[in-house]
């Protein structure tokens, strides 16, 4: 399938759609739906229109435009914005205005995305479910009583909901691919440092990754590589050549030739019953397509989520330290510094940063770093290790994204390590900084979507990008949209 | 001798200190590294840390830190990782100081330094690493804090000396000796006023003759080396006093208050920090290239200690006199540029940059001031050939901190070249004693102390431009014919 953002790309280019005409009805789906969904938590409509007239206006002059000019897309809360407000789902920091655009954000408006507004996250990007925002959970597109997952759901219930073309979000521990999968798009991962991370703010800096959500394998591809990409303000970038040309890859291409390996550790208990048959079902349609299915295995990968759950909230309790009240933000007043620090912090932070931020704090205390930060460090190594081993003898690993479809809102609210468990098939990827996308393989049976993960090389998302695109034109599951869509103008 | 040697104690001394580096732009990000500024004029997002910044490394900084590294010959290790150190406080942007804990740059070396007996003493370094400075805090009369974070992000260099020094005289040696060399390699202004060269101080005390150490306390606000000295001195005497009367020393920062002229414990609440080092994830480990690392030994300038000996051996300066020269780098490369002029009078180029220029010019201004080093060598080489005596050569010399230029057009535009010509002196001579039969008369009475009138008249008439030696033989020579042949 080429996606509804490539066909709008091509409407454009052709003269048979304007921009103003795409944004317009992508503000009309939204204010049709978005009561109910809540998947925005700003929406610049005048600022959109006026991106969308200048993009046809030099279009109608004939003027060069980049590649995604005229489309409308949606931004995770998590970018900051040139005057736009980023809250990162926070109250700590409701209404600040950032006096910068992440680099991700100028690279999109350079490529001529119209930017419809910031999407709703989990506070900080610490959350499964959505549940964690401080501006209300955001309702499945699937099933209003459902969660979209997280902690990128607002992005993935806007692209599912047809509010935007595609979105950006992050992926800490599966925070793009986990809400893909629940609301039934396509969202990748990429390696760490394709994407910078300059002004996105940081949950676990030594995990987050920036990337694409959309309807369409092919869709995605086109995100991908307008934000991708070495970026002088970020040191952990990689200077690594991007392939070109990703969303041009070729109808119904069989995958003769492709060597996918199937972690026994993947398919384990916990698995519930719909999402083992969908995943089961897309392996054999996978080796109907001509892919070598191959065992492997990735011993360690039980250590990940405790290890993950050290390191993502180590470095979180650092990275959050900046939301003090001194310089920006919220400030609430104190009888000394302590004490404003404390007010601040306590009324602006929601429960499960502070759950995060204590759990961080402590693996870093003097006397618990070499049990916990150092030992995660190590387990973490581990865990590459086996991705490392397995890759050599494939060209992708093939998993379940998520143990389960879209569970309903406020079923784990009080369970926080059922809902740490969401993360459980994710969090490997962004441990071994490899690239990971998330493609529909089907529905349970309460008509649910269930996301297919495929795990590859560091800085080789062609192959996944290819390998999805491929079973995604065989299977047609993109096509599928939300009842909800039907009511939309 | 300090207090605590007096009686039979020993002091342990060990330094850390802080020096800003001299770099264009800051540490982490290209905001301009430069001192007085309107407060928080020199801030961009990243140094303010908002959120979503990152740290990118300003190798200069690397650079720089290497120079030192090669000056005091530590061992500059090929990979190095930079931590984030915890603490809340309003000018910490981040929460967090960018610094570098169990991998450093730097770590071994030793600092020279000049022993009374003349001696050079290696004192030695625990490590040099490389970290972010905060900003600076001002606490105003109206209880308002005021946050200038022109500060924040300013590359320094810890320099951690081993627990070595053991008298406060030692440590301001050891200070200045340090000072002098970051100067001499360009690295850092190392301005104790505005802060760009700081130290804190761990003491100690012992009985002389104990092998292991005392428990020690660390000062801070330390901001001047007297202040140093008086401070450990201080702080010694405590440990002493505290240790005769059966007490213990608790270990723990205290705060020296210059005024007073004493140390005071910090509150608990200030010093309890849990400082929860990781290493920095957005910065990759420091990689050292071959390239760096030899670029570091091979630009290395002569140090003041070798200089020192050289100007001591090779120009057969007297230490103090090359003592004076080496203190700062400008003033050694003033006098050797001075010296290219005139290679052959060390001493007297020597003489007139200590005794006349830095009497008039402060040594930090000599390099831009308005007596160029070749002027100064070619005056002094005019003495020397007599073309000027050394009383003409001093209204040069005002003439050229006029700025009135080179002195051989001074001494040209204003007629001032000695007169050797035996022939005028003596036409002089003749006339002054024709125009003085009274003062003749009275040296033929055997006053011969009258002679210096003559010389003076003669000095006088030739407006000082008359060979004095001249002048002074020929007068005995006539004085003495008129006597013989009236």
């Amino acid at each position: 399938m080429s996606g509804p953002l490539c066909e709008a790309r091509e409407a454009l280019v052709r003269g048979e759609r304007t921009s103003v005409e795409l944004t317009r009805a992508c503000l009309a789906r939204i204010e049709a739906t978005d009561e109910r969904i809540n998947a925005w938590l700003h929406v610049d409509a005048a600022g959109a229109l006026a991106q969308a007239a200048e993009i046809d206006a030099r279009r109608a002059r004939g003027e060069h435009l980049g590649p995604l000019a005229g489309v409308p897309v949606g931004l995770k809360d998590i970018f900051l914005t040139r005057d736009l407000p980023t809250t990162c789902g926070s109250r700590i920091l409701e209404g600040y205005r950032p006096p910068y655009d992440a680099t991700v954000v100028a690279r999109l408006r350079a490529a001529g995305a119209v930017i419809l507004g910031k999407q709703n996250m989990d506070a900080f990007a610490m959350g499964s479910s959505n549940e964690n925002s401080a501006f209300g959970a955001v309702h499945n597109p699937w099933g209003l009583d459902r969660t979209p997952g997280g902690s990128s759901g607002g992005s993935a219930a806007a692209v599912a909901a047809g509010h935007c073309l595609g979105a950006l979000g992050t992926d800490t521990g599966g925070s793009i691919r986990q809400p893909a999968a629940l609301c039934g798009v396509v969202g990748l991962k990429p390696t760490y440092g394709r994407v910078s991370r300059f002004g996105v703010i940081a949950f676990a800096s030594s995990l987050d990754q920036p990337g694409p959500l959309a309807r369409t394998v092919r869709d995605v591809a086109a995100l991908f590589e307008a934000c991708a990409g070495p970026d002088p303000h970020d040191a952990t970038s990689a200077d690594v050549p991007l392939p070109v040309g990703l969303e041009a890859m070729p109808r119904d291409a069989d995958l003769a030739g492709v060597r996918l390996g199937v972690p026994a550790e993947y398919f384990g208990e916990g698995l519930e019953p719909g999402v083992a048959a969908a995943t089961q079902a897309a392996l054999d349609r996978l080796r109907a397509l001509g892919a070598e299915l191959v065992d492997v295995h990735l011993p360690h990968a039980r250590y990940g989520v405790a290890a993950y759950y050290l390191v993502a909230t180590a470095e979180a309790s650092s990275n959050l330290a900046r939301f003090d009240g001194v310089r920006y933000g919220q400030r609430r007043p104190g009888a000394d510094l302590a004490a404003m620090y404390g007010a601040t912090r306590d009324a602006g932070f929601g429960l499960e940063v502070k759950r995060r931020i204590m759990l961080g704090t402590y693996a870093l205390s003097a006397g618990y770093y070499d049990a916990y930060y150092r030992k995660a460090s190590q387990a973490r190594t581990l865990v590459r290790r086996d991705f490392d081993d397995a890759l050599d003898t494939v060209d992708a690993i093939v998993t379940p994204v998520s143990p389960t479809t879209a569970f309903r809102l406020g079923e784990r609210v009080d369970d926080p390590l059922a809902m740490y468990l969401a993360d459980v098939f994710t969090i490997g990827c962004n441990l071994a900084g490899l690239p990971g996308l998330s493609v529909p393989c089907g529905f349970d049976e309460a008509g649910l979507p269930v996301g297919l993960q495929l795990i590859g090389r560091a800085f080789d998302e062609a192959t996944l990008l290819r390998v999805a695109a491929s079973y995604e034109d065989a299977t047609g599951w993109c096509g599928r949209r939300p009842a909800l869509c039907e009511e939309a103008p | 001798m300090s207090a605590a040697d007096a009686t039979g104690w020993e002091t342990v001394i060990g330094l850390e200190v802080h020096c800003q580096l001299a770099t264009a732009e800051k540490l982490f990000c290209g905001c301009p590294n430069r001192f007085g500024q309107p407060p928080n004029l020199d801030t961009c997002p990243i140094c303010l840390g908002l959120p979503g910044v990152l740290p990118v490394l300003n190798r200069q900084a690397v650079d720089f830190a290497l120079a030192v590294g090669a000056a005091l010959g530590c061992t500059a290790h090929p990979q190095s990782v930079f931590a984030r150190k915890h603490y809340f406080y309003p000018d910490l942007p981040k929460g967090y100081q960018i610094t570098q804990y169990d991998r450093p740059l730097l770590t071994g070396g030793a600092v020279p330094v000049d022993a009374e007996d003349g001696s050079v003493r290696a004192v030695p370094l625990t490590r040099i690493h490389l970290e972010e400075d905060a900003g600076k805090s001002t606490h105003d009369a109206t209880d308002a804090t005021l946050v200038d974070l022109n500060r924040a992000g300013v590359p320094l260099i810890e320099i951690v000396g081993e627990p070595a020094l053991r008298t406060p005289e030692e440590a301001g040696d050891y200070l200045r000796a340090l000072r002098a060399i970051v100067r001499y390699l360009g690295v850092s202004d190392g301005n104790m006023d505005e802060g760009s060269f700081r130290c804190d101080a761990n003491v100690s005390v012992r009985r002389r003759g104990a092998t292991t150490l005392g428990t020690r306390t660390e000062i801070k606000n330390l901001n001047t080396f007297k202040g140093v000295q008086r401070a450990i001195a201080y702080e010694a005497a405590r440990h002493v006093d505290l240790l005769e009367a059966g007490q213990s020393v608790t270990q723990e920062t205290r705060l020296w208050d210059d005024a007073a002229g004493r140390t005071r414990g910090m509150r608990g609440k200030e010093e309890a920090h849990d400082y929860r080092y990781f290493p920095e994830p957005d910065l990759p480990v420091v990689e050292l290239s071959a390239a760096e690392l030899r670029a570091a030994a091979e630009g290395l300038p002569e140090l003041p200690a070798a200089r020192r000996a050289r100007f001591v051996d090779a120009l057969e300066l007297t230490p103090y006199d090359a003592g004076v020269l080496t203190a700062e780098r400008a003033l050694a490369d003033y006098f050797e540029a001075a010296l290219a002029a005139h290679p052959s009078n060390a001493k007297g180029v020597c003489n007139w940059i200590t005794s006349e220029l830095l009497a008039r010019v402060p040594a930090g201004d000599i390099a831009t001031g308005p007596v160029a080093p070749v002027d100064l060598g070619r005056l002094v080489a005019l003495i020397d050939d007599e073309t000027i005596s050394g009383r003409i050569a001093k209204q040069v010399f005002d003439h050229m901190l006029a700025g009135e230029g080179a002195p051989d057009a001074i001494i040209e535009a204003r007629g001032l070249r000695q007169v050797t010509d035996t022939a005028a002196i003596e036409a002089a001579c003749r006339a002054i004693i024709a125009e003085h039969p009274d003062q003749l008369a009275q040296f033929r009475e055997g006053k011969t102390r009258v002679k210096g009138f003559f010389v003076g008249q003669v000095m006088k008439a030739t407006r000082g431009k008359a060979n004095p030696q001249q002048v002074n033989a020929l007068l005995d020579r006539l004085l003495a014919e008129d006597a013989s042949d009236p």
